[in-house]
């Protein structure tokens, strides 16, 4: 590995974004939209206060789980990624130069949202918002290094897309969003204690509420960060430089 | 078997890839079966064979992007696939693989950092593939020929010892065509090995020695006149089919200097 290339391939990324304005404009804008739109569905009840801080990890999750398997899935069918693989690019250098591009773009797309949920949709939030802030850029590039994971697992186009409902949605449907997570039946609360996106959940609505002390709080980015960390290294383990 | 005498005869001669027992298997049905060849170092070697009989997964083994069921591969003396090789090697897909939205200069920069070749080999590889007066432009709004320039010439930068390319000719007109074949030629001079498929049996007279394959076997390892003395045509097309009704392959690997005179 070598940080030359790695940040040649973030510099490439970011350049073909750039080339496409509709993409950057959703990618900004779209998790704002869906957090309006949460909002909005709630507006005479105050179930958004509870929900909210919820929307705001689940959103950039998803829209940055799918924008990065798909970018590297494109990789995989245009030939590219054989090309690159064929040259001396390290897996490494790949999925590192992949997740600081995206994770440039999840950085500005959560600010935007988290913006949008508390001062459009009056989203309150009792604690600091720069903690709310960095629990959500956590989780966005917790959904960047997932969706790097994913498609590095993956040998065809069909897996990758298969991934996101076995990736992401369980951790959305044990998250705490439909129900608490202490209500669970105790196997699946078992499971939820484990979850990535459970962490970055409990830890937003924490800081909504301002229930927890800071630490307790940076212990939850610790542990995102640890799952970040895990796949972007399992994701470069992975990647397959023969295929079939 | 007589392959390693034969192996250890290219070595001493210099081949630039030695292929020996080749077997791959894809999706279940055998694409390469024991295929063994070799491929002699500066000379620009046809790779031809109708659609399906195996020539780009040849390719891709021998780039080292392509999982093998059993058999070697030696390219320069190394196993296939080895890091050293690869920034010794270029490599053209079918398709052409460079991104669409970037420019043609963007993405030969971006590929360059990669080999971690000299800048100035952007210039050199743009004017070689005569992309000059289209630079600027996004590789996506340029047309089919253009683009599979655009690939080409990724894969001339840093000067690579071999060269293989996946039908690097198909769709350009036939001016093109020729030019490119002129700097094909002109890369083998300057010591390149490459190794080039189409399944245009026309371009087979452009190259110094042929692989014919089918069904994942080898037809033919010999030089251009030898297979048409040896099937007694005088075009390519033929000399393909009358090995099919021969049912008896033309292998005469490269000993080629030695046996082409006695022949």
């Amino acid at each position: 590995m070598t940080l030359s290339r790695t940040f040649a391939t973030t510099g490439r990324v970011l350049g073909q974004i750039r080339h496409d304005h509709r993409t950057v404009a959703l990618l900004l804008v779209v998790p704002s939209l869906l957090i309006g739109l949460v909002a909005w569905i709630f507006v005479d009840t105050d179930v958004f206060t509870d929900i909210g801080p919820a929307m705001i990890a689940l959103f950039p999750f998803i829209v940055m789980f799918l924008v990065t398997s798909i970018s590297t899935l494109r990789e995989r069918r245009s030939g590219t990624l054989e090309r690159l693989l064929s040259m001396p690019m390290g897996k490494g250098d790949f999925i590192l130069g992949y997740a600081l591009a995206f994770g440039l773009l999840a950085v500005f797309q959560t600010a935007i949202a988290v913006s949008f949920a508390v001062w459009v949709c009056g989203l309150e939030i009792e604690g600091s918002i720069w903690l709310l802030f960095a629990v959500a850029v956590a989780d966005a590039l917790l959904g960047t290094a997932l969706g790097l994971l994913a498609s590095a697992f993956a040998r065809s186009e069909f897996q990758v897309v298969q991934f996101m409902p076995l990736i992401v949605f369980p951790q959305i449907l044990l998250g705490g969003i439909f129900i608490p997570r202490d209500q669970l039946p105790a196997a699946l609360e078992a499971i939820s204690e484990w979850l990535p996106l459970s962490f970055a959940i409990d830890a937003l609505q924490a800081v909504a509420a301002d229930s927890e002390s800071a630490a307790w709080i940076t212990a939850k980015i610790l542990v995102i960060a640890a799952w970040i960390v895990g796949s972007i290294v399992l994701g470069s383990i992975t990647l397959r430089r023969r295929t079939a | 078997m007589m392959n390693n005498s034969d192996a250890t005869a290219h070595a001493a001669s210099g081949a630039a890839v030695i292929v020996e027992d080749l077997t791959v298997v894809r999706g279940g049905a055998t694409a390469l079966d024991r295929l063994s060849l070799a491929v002699p170092r500066g000379h620009v070697i046809g790779l031809l064979g109708p659609s399906g009989s195996g020539k780009t997964t040849l390719m891709r083994a021998i780039v080292g992007v392509q999982l093998v069921k059993s058999g070697t591969i030696e390219v320069l003396g190394l196993p296939a696939g080895s890091r050293a090789l690869r920034t010794r090697m270029g490599y053209v897909t079918q398709q052409a693989s460079v991104y669409d939205d970037l420019s043609v200069r963007q993405n030969l920069a971006y590929f360059r950092r990669i080999i971690g070749a000299p800048a100035s080999d952007i210039d050199r590889v743009v004017e070689r593939t005569d992309l000059g007066s289209v630079a600027g432009r996004l590789v996506g709004s340029l047309s089919g020929g253009q683009r599979s320039r655009v690939s080409l010439a990724a894969a001339l930068l840093g000067d690579p010892e071999v060269l293989v390319l996946d039908e690097p000719t198909v769709g350009l007109d036939p001016v093109l065509r020729v030019e490119l074949w002129g700097l094909f030629r002109s890369l083998a001079d300057d010591g390149a090995t490459l190794l080039i498929s189409s399944h245009v049996m026309d371009e087979a007279k452009r190259c110094d020695r042929l692989l014919l394959l089918r069904d994942g076997r080898l037809l033919a390892d010999d030089t251009v006149r030898g297979l048409l003395r040896v099937t007694g045509t005088d075009d390519v097309e033929q000399a393909f089919l009358r090995l099919i009704e021969r049912g008896e392959p033309d292998l005469r690997p490269t000993t080629e200097t030695e046996t082409e005179t006695e022949r």
